[in-house]
C-alpha cells in the first residue's frame, strides 16, 4: 500500500506528472530534482481496542448502553411533553416545557451520534484506504466522441447552418421571459406616485400633536422644560387602514428646551413655540426612529448607525453616517392651549431618494 | 408470505445472489432489479474520504441546514405568514390585547401556547446562526489551505453562492415574525433601497407593495424564505456534493499522500459511521443549546411599530458586517446635483461591500492568473506554505472584522467607557490601515513557520536535554524528526515569479507586465523546501553523540 506512487517524480508535492504536460510555458512550479523522496506510509499501529480483548468489550458495552441511553431520552420527550404542559399566563410552564423537552431529544439525538461516532472509531477496522486520483478531464478518446457527437447533431440539425433559424429562436428564448418581468410590475400598487406619497405626512394646519400611542392632545402648559414626547399626529391612534404606513413618516419627537439654549434660524424662528421643537423622529440616513435624546447635552442619537442631532442647531447632524438635519414641523398652540402643527413638513421625512431634491 | 419467498428466490437464483441470504438480500435484489442501485453502491459504497477535524465543518454546515428544514418544516404548519392585524389574546400576558400582525401573533402562539414550540423555533433560530458561521468557517479552511485551486474553483464559487443565499435566508426568516427588531431591519433595507440612484424608489415601492412597512412584504419574504430560496440552496448543495465526489476530496500533506491518491476511510462502514453519527452531535448539540439559551425574545420587543426603538439592538451576527460598514461612513457623504439625490452613505456602503464580496467570489480565478499554475491540486497547502496567499486572508479576514466589530460599535462604547466616537474612529482606521498591516504580519509568520520547520527538518526538534561531552562543552539534544514527520514538513511546491515572455507579434503587453508585477510580489521572500542534499549536509554537521540514540 505504501508504495503506490510510480516513480519519484510523482512524490514531487503536488506535482502532477499528467497534468505537467498540458502546462503552459507559464507555469512556475519549480520541479526539484533532489527533492526528498515520499517516505510512504507510516507502519499502522493497532488500537487498545485490537489488543485488548476486555477493551474490545468495553467499547462494545459503550455503543449498545449509549444506543439504549437514545431510547431513554425519545421517551423522556415524550414524557416531558405531557408531564410539563404550558399553562396560560404562566411563562415559567414554558420555561420547563421547552427545558425539558429539550433535554429528551438531546439525549437521544447525542447519544445515538456519540454511540455511531465510538462505534466507528473503536471497532470497526481502521485500515486506511486509497483510492487513485485520474485528471478530472475526460479521457481524450472520450472527449473526442463528445466534440464528434457535437459535430454531428450541429450537421443534422443545420444549427450552426441554418443561420435564420438559430437566430431566430435565440431571439426568441431571449425575449420569452421579458412578460413574466413586466408581470412583477404587479407587485407594486398601479395608482400611487412613489415620490408624491413620500413627499407628503398626515401633518397639516391646525393638527393637534398627540401623545404616541395613547392619541392623547398635548397642551404646550403641560410640557416642562427639559422633558421630551413622542408624538403622532391627532387622528393617527384611531387610523385602521394604513396606520403604520402614515406612522413611518408622521412620527415626531417633542422636545422643550431653554428658549436660550436653541440657536435658530431668522426664517424659523416662527416655527417653535416657547423653547419648544417638534422634529422628524425618522433618521434621514436610513429611516430608523432617532428615538435616544440626551438631556442634558441635547443630542439625539439614532441608535441604529450612530448619527447624532444636535436639537439646539436645528438638529443638524453632527456625527454619523446620515448627512441632512431632521426635518422640523413648524408649531403653534391653539385657542385650548394645545400644540397644533403650522403646516406639513417643509420637505419630506426619512431616508433620501433619488427624486429627493 | 411463502409464495412471495419462493419467487424471490427464483429471482435470486436468476442473478447468482446467494439463496440463504434472507430478507436484506432479497429486498436488496427487488431494489436492484428495480433500479440498477448496485453499480452505485459498487462505485460509492467503498469511497475513499479523508479524515482531519477542519473537513468536519463543511459537514456541519450540511447538517444544519438539514436541521433548518426539519424545524422549519414544523414550524411552517403553525405560522401565519400575514400582516393582516389581530389582537393578541395568547397566553403570555404582558402583550395581552395589544395590536399586532397575524404573524407576530402566531409567532407569539408557537412560543406560549404549543407544547414544544418555542424549543422549535429556537433549534431553528440556532441553527440558521450555525449554518452560517459553518460556512464561513468551512471557506476559511478552503482558502487558507488552497483547496480552491484547479480543478476545484467552480465549487467554490457554488460554495460562495450558498454563503450568500444562507444570508439571504437569515435575512428573510429572521424579518418574518414581523416584531420591531424585525421590522427596523426592513426599514434598514427599505432606507438602503432607496438610496440607489433612479430605480430606488421604485425598488422600494415594488418590493414593500407601497409606502413602508405595507401589508406585503411579510408574505413575500415567507414565499422567499420557505419556497425559492430553499429550492435553489438544494440543488446547489446536490451539485456542491457532486463535485466532491467527482473531485475526490482534498488531503494534507502527509507520508504516503500524493496527488494522485486520496488516503482515509471508507464510505462504508466507517465514514457513514463517523460522519452520520457526527450529524446527530451537530443536531444535539443544537437541540442542547436551544433547551437553555434564549434566542430572539420578540416578546420582550413587541410587534412592529414605526416610532419605538430601543437602544443598542443588534442584528443577527452574519448581516454585522453590512451593518457595521454603514456606520463607518464620515458624516455628509450625500450630495445633491442636477436635482437627484446621491446618497454615498448608502452607495459607498453597497460598492465596497460589494466589491469584496465580489473579489472572495473570484479569488481562485485571479491566484491561477497570477501564478500561472494550471496543475490540479488535491494535496492541500499548510497555510505557512502559500505566506502571500494567507496573508491576503489574514487581510481580509481583518477587514471583514472591522466592519463587523462596527456594527457593536454602541455597545462596545457603553461596556468599555469609551465614546461613541472613538469607537467609531478607532473602527475606521483599522478598516482601513488594518489589512495592510495584517498582511504584513501574516507573511511574516508564515515565513517564520517555514524557516522555523526548515530548521526541525536540518537539525531535529530542541529536545531541552542538556549533555556534556567528554571534552567539558555542554551541547542540547537535538532530536531528530522521523521521516514521515519530515515529510509533511518539505512537501510543498517551490515556485518562481512568472517570466515576461513576448507574445506572436514580439510584443510585451501591458496585462503580462502588471501580471509579471504581481508573480513577483506572490512570490517574494520564498523559502525553498529542504532538499536531500541539504538534509545531507546538515546530518554531516551533527556527530552522532550529540543527536538522541
Amino acid at each position: 500500500m505504501a508504495k503506490d506512487d510510480n516513480g519519484a517524480e510523482h512524490v514531487t508535492a503536488a506535482d502532477s506528472p499528467g497534468a505537467q504536460l498540458a502546462t503552459s510555458a507559464a507555469s512556475t512550479a519549480v520541479v526539484t530534482r533532489d527533492a526528498l523522496v515520499n517516505p510512504g506510509f507510516p507502519p499502522h499501529r493497532p488500537r487498545i481496542t485490537d489488543l485488548d480483548h476486555k477493551e474490545e468489550r468495553k467499547a462494545e458495552r459503550a455503543v449498545y448502553t449509549l444506543f439504549y441511553v437514545s431510547i431513554v431520552g425519545s421517551v423522556f420527550a415524550i414524557a416531558a411533553y405531557m408531564a410539563f404542559p404550558i399553562v396560560a399566563e404562566d411563562p415559567g410552564s414554558v420555561r420547563l416545557n421547552n427545558l425539558f423537552i429539550g433535554l429528551g431529544l438531546s439525549l437521544a439525538l447525542l447519544a445515538i451520534g456519540i454511540g455511531a461516532v465510538h462505534w466507528g472509531k473503536a471497532l470497526m477496522s481502521d485500515h486506511e484506504g486509497v483510492d487513485e486520483r485520474h485528471p478530472v478531464r475526460g479521457t481524450e478518446p472520450v472527449r473526442a466522441r463528445a466534440v464528434e457527437i457535437f459535430q454531428q447533431a450541429n450537421e443534422e440539425s443545420g444549427f450552426g447552418r441554418r443561420t435564420l433559424i438559430r437566430n431566430s429562436l435565440i431571439g426568441a428564448l431571449v425575449v420569452f421571459p421579458l412578460p413574466a418581468v413586466v408581470l412583477f410590475r404587479g407587485l407594486g400598487p398601479m395608482d400611487q406616485d412613489p415620490v408624491a406619497l413620500l413627499n407628503e405626512t398626515l401633518w397639516k394646519k391646525g393638527v393637534r400633536l398627540t401623545m404616541d400611542p395613547s392619541g392623547t392632545p398635548i397642551k404646550a402648559a403641560d410640557v416642562t422644560l427639559g422633558s421630551s414626547f413622542h408624538v403622532i399626529p391627532e387622528g393617527l391612534a384611531e387610523m385602521g387602514h394604513g396606520r403604520l404606513e402614515e406612522k413611518a413618516k408622521a412620527a415626531v419627537l417633542l422636545i422643550r428646551m431653554d428658549p436660550d439654549d436653541l440657536v435658530e434660524e431668522e426664517d424659523r424662528k416662527s416655527w417653535s413655540y416657547d423653547g419648544i421643537v417638534a422634529y422628524s423622529k425618522i433618521c434621514t440616513h436610513v429611516g430608523c426612529p432617532v428615538a435616544l435624546y440626551e438631556q442634558h447635552t441635547h443630542h439625539l442619537l439614532c441608535p441604529c448607525h450612530q448619527s447624532q442631532f444636535d436639537v439646539e442647531n436645528h438638529c443638524k447632524v453632527i456625527f454619523g453616517p446620515a448627512k441632512r438635519a431632521l426635518p422640523q414641523l413648524p408649531i403653534a398652540v391653539d385657542a385650548e392651549g394645545y400644540l397644533i402643527a403650522q403646516s406639513d413638513f417643509t420637505e419630506p421625512v426619512g431616508p433620501s431618494f433619488w427624486e429627493r431634491a | 408470505m411463502t409464495t412471495i419467498t419462493t419467487r424471490e428466490s427464483t429471482e435470486d437464483q436468476a442473478v447468482g445472489v446467494k439463496k440463504s441470504g434472507g430478507f436484506t438480500a432479497s429486498a436488496a435484489n427487488y431494489i436492484d432489479e428495480r433500479t440498477s442501485i448496485s453499480g452505485a453502491v459498487k462505485e460509492l459504497g467503498r469511497k475513499i474520504f479523508p479524515d482531519h477535524w477542519s473537513f468536519l465543518l463543511g459537514e456541519v454546515a450540511l447538517y444544519s441546514f438539514v436541521i433548518i428544514l426539519l424545524s422549519g418544516s414544523f414550524l411552517t404548519f403553525f405560522f401565519q405568514a400575514s400582516m393582516a392585524e389581530v389582537v393578541y389574546d395568547g397566553s403570555y400576558a404582558p402583550l395581552k390585547g395589544i395590536p399586532m400582525s397575524a404573524a407576530m401573533s402566531s409567532t407569539m402562539d408557537i412560543s406560549f401556547d404549543i407544547r414544544g414550540g418555542l424549543l422549535m423555533r429556537q433549534v431553528h433560530h440556532w441553527a440558521a446562526l450555525l449554518f452560517v458561521a459553518a460556512i464561513g468557517l468551512h471557506m476559511l479552511r478552503i482558502y487558507f489551505t488552497g483547496a480552491f485551486r484547479k480543478p476545484r474553483e467552480l465549487n467554490w464559487v457554488i460554495g460562495f453562492v450558498l454563503f450568500i443565499l444562507a444570508m439571504a435566508e437569515g435575512f428573510t426568516g429572521y424579518s418574518l415574525p414581523d416584531d420591531l427588531l424585525s421590522g427596523n431591519g426592513l426599514r434598514i433595507i427599505d432606507g438602503l433601497i432607496k438610496g440607489i440612484p433612479v430605480v430606488g424608489t421604485w425598488v422600494s415601492f415594488l418590493l414593500f407593495g407601497g409606502e413602508f412597512p405595507g401589508t406585503d412584504i411579510v408574505g413575500r419574504l415567507y414565499s422567499l424564505h420557505i419556497l425559492l430560496l430553499p429550492a435553489i440552496i438544494v440543488a446547489l448543495i446536490a451539485m456542491h456534493l457532486l463535485f466532491v465526489v467527482v473531485h475526490k476530496h482534498t488531503q494534507y500533506p502527509a507520508a504516503g499522500h500524493t496527488n494522485q491518491n486520496v488516503v482515509g476511510y471508507p464510505v462504508l462502514p466507517v465514514y457513514a459511521a463517523k460522519a452520520g453519527g457526527f450529524f446527530f452531535i451537530v443536531f444535539g448539540v443544537v437541540m442542547l443549546i436551544a433547551s437553555f439559551f434564549t434566542i430572539n425574545p420578540i416578546w420582550n420587543y413587541g410587534p412592529y411599530d414605526p416610532s419605538p426603538v430601543s437602544a443598542g439592538t443588534q442584528p443577527d451576527w452574519y448581516i454585522g458586517f453590512a451593518d457595521g460598514a454603514m456606520r463607518l461612513i464620515p458624516t455628509g457623504w450625500e450630495f445633491v446635483w442636477l436635482n437627484h439625490t446621491y446618497s454615498l452613505n448608502i452607495l459607498v456602503v453597497l460598492i465596497v461591500v460589494g466589491l469584496f464580496i465580489v473579489t472572495v467570489m473570484i479569488y481562485p480565478f485571479i491566484e491561477a492568473w497570477i501564478t500561472g499554475d494550471k496543475r490540479e491540486h488535491h494535496v492541500l497547502d499548510r497555510p505557512r506554505n502559500a505566506p502571500t496567499r494567507t496573508a491576503i486572508g489574514a487581510a481580509g479576514v481583518t477587514f471583514y472584522a472591522s466592519l463587523w466589530a462596527a456594527a457593536s460599535s454602541d455597545i462596545m462604547a457603553t461596556h468599555f467607557h469609551l465614546t461613541m466616537e472613538g469607537v467609531i474612529h478607532t473602527l475606521q482606521a483599522t478598516t482601513l490601515l488594518g489589512p495592510f498591516l495584517a498582511f504584513f504580519i501574516a507573511k511574516r509568520v508564515c515565513l517564520a513557520l517555514q524557516k522555523k520547520d526548515r530548521e526541525i527538518v536540518l537539525h531535529g526538534y530542541e529536545s531541552g536535554r542538556i549533555v556534556r561531552l567528554p571534552g567539558g562543552e555542554f551541547v542540547e539534544v537535538h532530536q531528530p524528526v522521523d521521516e514521515y514527520e519530515r515529510w509533511k514538513l518539505v512537501s510543498y511546491s517551490d515556485f518562481k515569479p512568472l517570466m515576461l515572455r513576448p507574445n506572436a507579434q514580439g510584443k510585451i503587453g501591458a496585462t503580462e507586465k502588471v501580471r509579471a508585477g504581481l508573480s513577483r510580489w506572490f512570490f517574494e521572500d520564498r523559502i525553498t523546501p529542504v532538499t536531500q542534499p541539504e538534509l545531507d549536509h546538515a546530518h554531516g554537521d551533527h556527530p552522532a553523540e550529540i543527536t538522541d540514540k
